[in-house]
């Protein structure tokens, strides 16, 4: 932060030289821009509306990639069992993935980054009490409690996004306050309290600002994990609703038939969530290097 | 160290109580037992005499003392669907799941050390830049597609593997395993790699970063300058103290396999627990969905307990804390 002032240099521009500097991660951040522009215009770039059952033709299921249909239009990525085009089945499909991922991880974020910044500055009990609870957390395997949180409280989107932060927050709170407690004891802080001014002003506007690099390597890299999860879950099929599919429920329709040997049900909208986890993970491993913040792998 | 073990299981049981009442709410008090217990032209007075029978006219907190008493002797009532107590048939599907999670888990280990060894001893090479791309490869393939490929390729496309179901199983020193038959090997061949997968990335990311953390410290210094062998010093000296947080890991690496299991069992309908809990959800099946639940939250307490004792005997800095 120091070296920061003194080369005048703000935290966005020491992120992108960094990975600016390695070329997988370049690779890997225009990857994932793509991917995040593709969703956005998924209803103008998207072939068909995979949500008209107008635009639908039951003639046209189970087409191999390439095919035409009867009114001429090609599907370039196949269709489904129900005449969608894959292509744009997919798209919307992404669209969905990252919505709920990065709705997740931000309020993850927001819920974790508050109890940790709490537990560094008030101490004692307060902190003990958060990190017992943190620690118990971490125990167990993020698939696990989202699964149980669905089971106990039933299925929907909000439910979903609702586990998913749920079992994430702890990630944020453990490094915020891990961060927070090497800055509370700092000069500066000292003497904003000297200043008289309040413990939510030092807190928002002092500290937390110093908390920002593990914040963003953990918050990029649980933003892949959430789409991975809720694929997992709508996978497994007690995530998302069938209304919206996301990837994971795409992958899981294509399930059906991929013993029969129609492949590109599966392996595309799966090709497709792998491209966005890896390419979020490879950025994060980046910003790891260059933010260095002390983490565990 | 008494007062540390003391403290933990204290912990436990406040854990397991809180569990307890969360699921109680969650799946008995939220839903109506009644709507699935009962045909839709049941009269009022049957549905009051079906109530009286299950105790769900008595007020809540006392149903859950009811729920309570019969759950710490074991009884969690009779799986609706198989018609028998939830407990036995959790028990009944144990086997199957440690058999795939602890092959995973050696696995993970036998792959993963010397991948990790490797990239370790030879920081920035190209080696180590394409391990540790693999294993971020490794753990971003979302475990579920891994499989269903690991299917396509295997069995749809080569036809070298069965897909689904657990084959035959035989007997060795008195427990029932698929390694006992041909049969039972080729069909533990591709669940295991599905669950293996991403805890081998993990594996090896730990041991590479453990080995480059040890290798400059003054220890490995003096060990050269006694003139040991490169390789002794690796795999005795360095070996040894990279131990420690894998020894951890594999604790909670035994966890997640676990919990992935309910992943790999659905797809290759192997019929473990995993695959269990997922048809008692569709089913609506309570009993055993609550019986999972819990055995699952205390299995995890157990494991993570025995990981902090563990932790705290391999290093007693540990012990002050916690």
């Amino acid at each position: 932060m120091i070296g920061a002032l003194l080369t005048g240099e703000t935290m966005f521009a020491r992120i992108l030289r960094g990975i600016l500097a390695s070329p997988k991660a370049t690779a890997a951040a225009l990857v994932c821009l793509t991917l995040v522009a593709a969703a956005l215009l998924a209803p103008v770039i998207a072939p068909q509306d995979p949500y008209d059952l107008g635009a639908i033709d039951f003639f046209d299921s189970r087409l191999p990639p390439g095919s035409e249909s009867l009114s001429g239009m090609t599907f370039w990525l196949g269709t489904d069992t129900q005449g969608r085009d894959m292509l744009s089945a997919m798209l919307y499909g992404l669209r969905t993935s990252l919505a709920v991922g990065l709705t997740s991880g931000l309020l993850a974020l927001l819920v974790g980054t508050t109890l940790g910044l709490i537990a560094a500055y008030m101490g004692g009990r307060m902190d003990a009490f958060i990190m017992r609870f943190v620690d118990l957390m971490l125990g167990f395997p993020t698939i696990l409690v989202a699964l149980m949180i669905l089971v106990v409280f039933g299925q929907g989107t909000w439910k979903v996004i609702l586990a998913l932060v749920f079992v994430q927050w702890a990630y944020f709170a453990r490094a915020v306050r891990g961060a927070a407690l090497v800055e509370t004891g700092k000069d500066y802080v000292e003497a904003a309290r000297c200043l008289g001014l309040s413990s939510t002003r030092i807190l928002a506007a002092h500290i937390l600002p110093n908390c920002l690099p593990p914040l963003i390597v953990i918050g990029t890299i649980q933003v892949a994990n959430a789409i991975a999860a809720e694929a997992t879950l709508s996978f497994l099929g007690i995530g998302l609703p069938i209304t919206e599919p996301s990837l994971g429920l795409l992958i899981a329709n294509g399930y059906q038939v991929l013993l029969a040997g129609l492949y590109w049900m599966s392996v595309y909208p799966g090709l497709l969530l792998l491209a966005i986890v890896f390419s979020v993970n490879i950025v994060g491993d980046r910003l790891r290097e260059v933010l260095n913040p002390r983490l565990e792998t | 160290m008494t007062v540390f073990i003391l403290r933990r299981l204290i912990q436990a049981v406040i854990v397991l109580l809180v569990t307890s009442v969360i699921v109680f709410l969650g799946v008995y008090a939220i839903g109506d037992p009644l709507e699935i217990l009962l045909p839709g032209d049941a009269t009022a007075a049957e549905r009051a005499q079906v109530a009286a029978s299950l105790n769900l006219d008595a007020p809540l907190p006392l149903q859950y003392v009811t729920f309570l008493t019969s759950a710490l002797t074991g009884d969690f009532g009779n799986s609706f669907v198989f018609n028998r107590p939830a407990l036995t048939v959790i028990f009944e599907r144990l086997p199957a799941t440690l058999e795939l999670t602890i092959t995973a888990l050696v696995l993970s280990l036998v792959i993963g050390l010397p991948l990790g060894l490797w990239a370790g001893t030879r920081p920035g090479t190209l080696v180590d830049e394409s391990v540790m791309t693999g294993s971020i490869l490794g753990f971003s393939l979302p475990n579920f597609w891994q499989g269903m490929m690991l299917v396509m390729i295997f069995s749809v496309w080569l036809g070298w593997l069965p897909s689904t179901g657990r084959g035959d199983t035989g007997t060795i020193l008195g427990i029932r395993t698929s390694f006992a038959t041909w049969d039972g090997v080729t069909h533990l061949i591709l669940p295991a790699t599905n669950l293996a997968l991403a805890q081998i990335a993990l594996v090896i990311r730990l041991t590479r970063t453990g080995v480059q953390e040890t290798m400059p410290l003054d220890f490995v210094k003096f060990a050269r300058a006694r003139g040991l062998s490169e390789r002794r010093i690796l795999f005795v000296h360095v070996f040894k103290t990279i131990l420690i947080p894998i020894v951890t890991v594999i604790g909670v690496e035994f966890g997640s396999l676990i919990a992935f299991a309910v992943v790999t069992e659905t797809i290759f309908a192997w019929p473990g627990v995993g695959k269990l809990i997922i048809d008692s959800i569709n089913a609506l099946d309570r009993p055993v969905v609550v019986a999972y639940i819990l055995v699952i939250v205390a299995m995890f307490i157990v494991i993570n307990f025995l990981v902090d004792v563990l932790y705290s005997l391999l290093d007693p800095r540990i012990r002050g804390r916690a």
